[in-house]
C-alpha cells in the first residue's frame, strides 16, 4: 500500500460504467475502486472485455462513469462539464492508443506540434521526437513510417505537452515483440526521466514485470492489486 | 500556420475531386445569381438616368385634334411638372428594296429643336433645322435595319400625298427603348420605325395648325398618377381623347419592366434550386469525412481539444469549399452578366448601356453561401462536435442491416447477392437515398425549366399565328371603311378569302376595377381570325355579349355571366352594359372581342370595317401588298410571315444561349451530385469490395454493388425530375405572366427525353471515373487498415 506522504493523483470510488454498442448493452465497469500516486508506473492488466479501456478513458477525461466518483488531485472529474473535461485534457493528460490514432495529413512532426500549438508548457517537438529517438523521422508521414515508429510518434505526441499523467491504451497491441520493446523503454524513460504518473493497459501479463504496481482487472471489476519491488526494464522483460 | 489547419488543407487537396464537384454547383447558382443581379441594375440604373436626362413622361394621352388653347389648363393640372403637345401619326413607307409594308410614326419637333418632353438622343448626324421643310431624324433600329446614314433619302406617304424626306440624324428616345409598333407584340426593327420630323411639316401635312393630337406629362415627385390621368381625360375627352396612360401602360416601359421582372426571377429561383443541392453534397461529403476521421476526431479531443475547437475545424473545411465557389461564381456572373448586357444592347436602345458590377449582390451572395454550407452541416459537424471521444476510440459498430422488403416479397435467392448489398444499402438509409434522388432529380428539373421557354415559345407562336390567325395579311384602314372599299379590297387579284373586323378604343369596368382595351368586332363564322379557348378549340362567337381574352378576366376579376360596362371612347361614346358570354384564351395582350353585327348596332353605326384580314394566293403577296399600299383609306399593312420570321430569329438567338448554359449547369448539377454519392459509396465500401476481390467476386461484380446504387437513384431520379421541372416550369409561367404576353405551360417530350439523356451521360461520366478506382483497389492494403 502507498505511504500515506505521497500525493495521491487519481482516486476513483464504486466507479461503474454501461454503455450501448450497437445492439448490445456492455456492462463495462461493476464497481472500481482504487488510487494512483503521483510518479508511479502502473500496469492494469486484464483480458480482452474485462474494462481496462474503459477505466482509463474514464480517468482520463474521455468518458464518464454511469455512477461513482473520479478525484484528479482535488477535482472530482464525475462533476466536471464537457468544457472542464477539455480543459483538463488539455493541460494535465497525455494519450497514447493501441491503434497510434496520428492525423494521417500531418508528418511526425507536426503531429506533435498540433498538440503543442495548445498546451501550456510544452516541450520542443524535436526534443519530444529526441525522446522516443525519431528525431530524423520528424518530416515523415505516418504512411512513411513502420508501426512502431508511429507508436513512438504518438508517445511523443503525448509527452509533448509535458503533462501530468500519461495514459497508454495497449501501446504495444498492434507491435511486434521487437518493436514493442522499443515502445515500452520510451514510456518507462518518461516516467523515469520526467516523472510522469504513468498506466499503461495490457493484456500482456509479463509487461507487469516493469511495474511498480499491477492492477488485474477482470469482468469489469479489480481481481487484485500487486506492489512489483523488482522492476525490471523493458529490454528485461520475457514474453 | 497551426497545425490544425495545416491538416485542413490536406484534407481537403485528398477531397479535390469531391470539392471540385460541390464548389462548381455553388460556382453555377453563385454565377446565376450575380449575372441577374448586376444585368438588373446595370438595366435600371441605365433605364433610370436616361428617362431623367432625356425627361420620359409619367402620363400620355392621344386625342383626335386639340386646340393648342388648351394648353395653359392642362398646364394647371396640379401636380404636373412640364407639358409636351405634339403632333404623332402612323404613316406608310415606300421603301424601293421592301417587299413588305414598313410603317414610320412620324412625331413632330417644335421650332426650339427639341421637344419639352421625350427628348431625342441623338447618335449620329444632327437634329434636324425645324426651319427647314422635308428633314428626318430616324430612330437607330430602324435606320441599321435599312443601312440608312445621314444623307440618305426615304418616301414617306403622308396623309396619302408621297414625300421625300432626307434623313439628317439617327437618335434614340426614352419612349421607344424598345420599337414595338401598337397592335403587335413583338419589335420588327425594319418594318417599324421613328421618324421625328418639323412641327411645321406635319401641321402643314394634316393640316393641324394651332393643334396637338398627342400630349406627355411629367409630374412633380410624389405625385399620384391615377388623379392626374383622371383630370387629364376630362380635359381631353371632348377633343377625342380615347384616355389617357401611365408608364405601366406604355409598352415600351413594359417591355423593360417585364424584363426586369425576369431577371429578379431567376436572381432567385436559380440560386435556390443549386445552393440547395450544393447543401446537400456537403453534408453527405462532410458527414463522410467525419466518419472516416473519426478516430482523428477522438485523438484530437484527448488531447484537449474543444469541441469548439473540432466544430470550427469541419466548418472552415466546408466554407473554403463554397467561398471559392462564390469566388469563382462572382467572376463568372460578371462575365455572363456583361455578356447579357451586351445582348440587351441589341434590343434595348440606350445612348449607352453599360455594365454595371452590383457590389450588393456579391456580399449578398457570400452570406447566402456561407448560410447554406452552414446550414447543410450543420448536423455533420454537430454529430462531430457531440462524438464522445471515448466511443470514437472504439471502432465503430456494425452498421444494423436488415433483409428489405422488396426481398422479402421475393422467393429466396432470386436475388444475387450483390444486388440483395444495394437494395439493403439503399433501403439502410433512406433519407440519404432519397436526398440522392432529390439531387439528381434536380438536375433533370434545372434542364427542363431551361429549356421550356423555346417549348412555350414555339407553342405560343403555332396558336397565336397559326391555329388562331391564320391570314396572310393583316390591313388596317385610317377611317372606318364602307362596303365599297371593303369589297375592293377583298376583290383584289390574289386574295383567296376575307374577313372584315371593327375595332374600337374602349373602357371596360368590373365592379372597382377597369381597363383600357380595344374591343374587336369580328364576323361570327370566321376561319382566318378565330378565337380558340386553352384546348385549341374554336370559340364560337356567341349573337350577344362580350367575350374577354383569360388575363382580361383576370385582370378585371370577371367569370362568364357576369356584367361588365364598356365605355366606348370614340364618336358619341356610349356606355353599354354587356354580358361577359366567353372567355378565350390568347398568348399576348389583353383584348375584348364581340359579335361584329352586334358591335355596329351599339354603336349605331352601318357595316364598315377598321381593318381586314386577307388570305392571300402564296406568290402574288407582295403585288397584293404593293396594290394595299398604293390605296389612300390603307393605314397600315402587316405580313403575319415576316413579323413571325423576324421574331423567331432573334428570340431563337438569345434562347440558344441560355440554353447551353442551361445545359452546362445541369451537368455540373448531375456531377455534383452522381460522383460524390458514388465516390462516398466507395469510400464506405471499400473493404466490402476489396474483401469481395479477395474471395473471388470480379472486377464487375464488385462494380455492380458500387454503381448498382447510382443506377437505382437516377432512374428513380428521372420522373422525379421532370415533375419537379414542371413544377417549377409552372412557378415560373406564373411570374413571367404580363400583359404583354403570358408564357403557356406547354413542354414538348423532346425536352423531357433531353433532360434525361444529359443526365443518364452526366451519370455515366462520373459513374465511370468511379468506377475505375474498383480496379485499383489496394486488396491486401484495404483489409489490413482498421476501419
Amino acid at each position: 500500500m502507498p505511504m500515506s506522504t505521497q500525493t495521491t493523483v487519481f482516486r476513483t470510488v464504486d466507479l461503474t460504467k454501461t454503455y450501448q454498442m450497437g445492439e448490445v448493452q456492455v456492462r463495462a465497469l461493476r464497481g472500481v475502486n482504487l488510487e494512483l500516486i503521483e510518479g508511479e508506473f502502473v500496469v492494469l492488466l486484464g483480458a480482452s472485455g474485462s474494462g481496462k479501456s474503459t477505466l482509463l478513458n474514464i480517468l482520463g477525461g474521455l468518458d464518464t462513469p454511469t455512477s461513482g466518483k473520479v478525484l484528479y488531485l482535488d477535482t472530482d472529474l464525475t462533476a466536471s462539464d464537457d468544457a472542464e473535461l477539455t480543459r483538463y485534457r488539455r493541460d494535465h493528460v497525455g494519450f497514447v492508443f493501441q491503434f497510434y490514432n496520428l492525423i494521417p495529413s500531418l508528418t511526425a512532426k507536426e503531429n506533435i506540434e498540433l498538440i503543442t500549438e495548445i498546451a501550456v508548457s510544452p516541450l520542443d517537438s524535436m526534443d519530444a521526437l529526441e525522446i522516443v529517438g525519431l528525431r530524423e523521422r520528424a518530416n515523415h508521414f505516418p504512411a512513411q513510417l513502420s508501426g512502431g515508429e508511429q507508436q513512438r510518434v504518438a508517445i511523443a505526441r503525448a509527452i509533448a505537452k509535458n503533462p501530468k499523467v500519461l495514459l497508454c491504451d495497449e501501446p504495444t497491441g498492434a507491435l511486434d515483440v521487437h518493436t514493442g520493446i522499443v515502445v515500452l523503454e520510451a514510456i518507462a524513460r518518461i516516467n523515469r526521466e520526467l516523472g510522469t504518473t504513468t498506466a499503461v493497459i495490457t493484456h500482456n501479463a509479463s509487461i507487469a514485470n516493469m511495474a511498480d504496481r499491477v492492477i488485474a482487472l477482470s469482468d469489469g471489476q479489480i481481481a487484485s492489486v500487486t506492489d512489483n519491488p523488482s522492476k525490471v526494464t523493458a529490454r528485461d522483460l520475457q514474453w | 500556420m497551426l497545425k490544425l489547419d495545416r491538416k485542413l488543407i490536406r484534407d481537403l487537396i485528398q477531397l479535390r475531386g469531391q470539392a471540385a464537384a460541390i464548389g462548381l454547383v455553388i460556382t453555377a447558382g453563385v454565377a446565376t445569381f450575380v449575372m441577374s443581379m448586376c444585368a438588373y441594375r446595370s438595366l435600371e440604373a441605365t433605364r433610370q438616368s436616361f428617362y431623367d436626362e432625356y425627361l420620359f413622361a409619367d402620363v400620355f394621352s392621344t386625342t383626335v385634334r386639340t386646340p393648342d388653347a388648351i394648353i395653359p389648363r392642362l398646364k394647371e393640372i396640379p401636380g404636373v411638372a412640364a407639358v409636351d403637345t405634339r403632333l404623332v401619326y402612323d404613316v406608310l413607307l415606300d421603301v424601293p428594296e421592301m417587299s413588305e409594308p414598313a410603317t414610320a410614326r412620324l412625331i413632330s419637333i417644335p421650332d426650339s429643336g427639341q421637344s419639352r418632353l421625350n427628348q431625342v438622343y441623338i447618335a449620329r448626324g444632327r437634329m434636324l433645322d425645324p426651319l427647314r421643310t422635308g428633314e428626318v431624324v430616324v430612330s437607330e433600329v430602324f435606320a441599321d435595319a435599312h443601312g440608312f446614314v445621314p444623307g440618305d433619302q426615304v418616301r414617306a406617304i403622308i396623309n396619302g400625298k408621297v414625300q421625300e424626306l432626307s434623313i439628317v440624324g439617327i437618335a434614340l428616345s426614352p419612349e421607344y427603348v424598345i420599337q414595338v409598333q401598337p397592335g403587335t407584340i413583338l419589335p420588327d426593327d425594319k418594318r417599324f420605325g421613328i421618324f421625328w420630323v418639323s412641327e411645321n411639316d406635319l401641321e402643314a401635312a394634316f393640316d393641324m395648325a394651332g393643334a396637338f393630337n398627342s400630349v406627355s406629362l411629367r409630374l412633380a415627385y410624389g405625385n399620384h398618377v391615377a388623379t392626374t390621368v383622371d383630370v387629364l381625360d376630362r380635359l381631353l375627352i371632348p377633343y377625342g381623347s380615347v384616355g389617357g396612360h401611365t408608364r405601366d401602360e406604355q409598352i415600351s416601359h413594359q417591355y423593360l419592366s417585364d424584363e426586369l421582372a425576369q431577371l429578379r426571377g431567376m436572381a432567385i429561383w436559380a440560386p435556390a434550386i443549386f445552393l440547395g443541392v450544393a447543401a446537400f453534397l456537403l453534408n453527405i461529403a462532410i458527414s463522410r469525412i467525419i466518419t472516416q476521421q473519426r478516430e482523428q476526431i477522438a485523438a484530437l479531443k484527448a488531447f484537449g481539444y474543444s469541441n469548439f475547437d473540432i466544430g470550427a475545424h469541419y466548418f472552415n473545411l466546408v466554407l473554403i469549399i463554397s467561398m471559392i465557389g462564390t469566388t469563382l461564381g462572382i467572376g463568372i456572373g460578371f462575365l455572363l452578366g456583361d455578356a447579357m448586357v451586351g445582348a440587351y444592347d441589341a434590343f434595348y436602345k440606350f445612348p449607352s448601356l453599360e455594365f454595371r458590377p452590383d457590389w450588393l449582390s456579391v456580399a449578398v451572395a457570400f452570406l447566402l453561401t456561407t448560410l447554406t454550407s452552414l446550414i447543410g452541416t450543420y448536423l455533420a459537424v454537430r454529430s462531430a462536435v457531440l462524438l464522445p471521444p471515448a466511443e470514437a476510440m472504439r471502432p465503430e459498430p456494425p452498421p444494423s442491416y436488415r433483409p428489405s422488403l422488396i426481398e422479402r416479397l421475393l422467393p429466396p435467392r432470386s436475388l444475387s447477392p450483390e444486388v440483395r448489398m444495394v437494395i439493403r444499402n439503399i433501403t439502410r438509409r433512406p433519407i440519404k437515398a432519397s436526398l440522392s434522388v432529390v439531387g439528381i432529380s434536380m438536375a433533370v428539373a434545372v434542364m427542363i425549366v431551361g429549356n421550356f421557354s423555346l417549348d412555350a415559345m414555339n407553342y405560343m407562336m403555332d396558336f397565336q399565328f397559326r391555329l388562331a390567325q391564320r391570314q396572310d395579311l393583316t390591313v388596317t384602314f385610317v377611317e372606318p371603311a364602307t362596303e365599297s372599299v371593303m369589297y375592293e379590297v377583298q376583290n383584289l387579284d390574289g386574295v383567296l378569302a376575307s374577313e372584315t373586323m371593327r375595332s374600337i378604343p374602349t373602357r371596360i369596368r368590373f365592379q372597382n376595377r377597369s381597363r383600357r382595351v380595344g374591343v374587336m368586332g369580328v364576323e361570327p363564322d370566321a376561319s382566318l381570325f378565330r378565337l380558340l379557348d386553352a384546348d385549341e378549340k374554336t370559340v364560337r362567337v356567341p349573337d350577344f355579349g362580350i367575350m374577354l381574352n383569360t388575363k382580361l378576366a383576370e385582370i378585371l376579376g370577371v367569370r362568364i355571366g357576369d356584367l361588365v360596362i364598356v365605355e366606348v371612347l370614340e364618336d358619341k361614346r356610349p356606355t353599354l352594359t354587356i354580358e361577359v358570354a366567353a372567355l378565350v384564351e390568347e398568348y399576348s395582350g389583353v383584348n375584348a372581342y364581340m359579335n361584329k353585327q352586334r358591335l355596329h348596332e351599339a354603336l349605331q353605326e352601318s357595316n364598315v370595317a377598321s381593318g381586314a384580314f386577307l388570305k392571300v394566293d402564296a406568290n402574288r403577296i407582295e403585288t397584293v401588298f404593293a396594290e394595299l399600299q398604293r390605296r389612300p383609306g390603307v393605314g397600315s399593312v402587316s405580313i403575319k410571315d415576316a413579323a413571325m420570321k423576324s421574331f423567331e430569329k432573334t428570340v431563337a438567338e438569345n434562347i440558344m444561349v441560355m440554353r447551353s448554359f442551361i445545359v452546362v449547369f445541369a451537368g455540373v448539377i448531375a456531377i455534383g451530385v452522381v460522383y460524390n454519392t458514388a465516390r462516398i459509396s466507395l469510400s464506405e465500401r471499400s473493404r466490402d469490395l476489396a474483401t469481395m476481390r479477395v474471395v473471388g467476386f470480379t472486377n464487375g461484380e464488385v462494380s455492380i454493388v458500387l454503381l448498382g446504387e447510382i443506377a437505382a437513384f437516377t432512374i428513380a431520379a428521372i420522373p422525379l425530375g421532370w415533375m419537379i421541372g414542371y413544377a417549377l416550369a409552372g412557378l415560373m409561367t406564373a411570374g413571367l405572366d404580363t400583359d404583354n404576353y403570358r408564357i403557356p405551360l406547354v413542354i414538348e417530350r423532346g425536352t423531357f427525353v433531353m433532360a434525361a439523356f444529359v443526365v443518364i451521360a452526366a451519370t455515366t461520366v462520373s459513374a465511370w471515373v468511379v468506377q475505375r478506382r474498383v480496379t485499383e483497389l489496394d486488396l491486401i492494403g484495404v483489409l489490413k487498415t482498421r476501419e
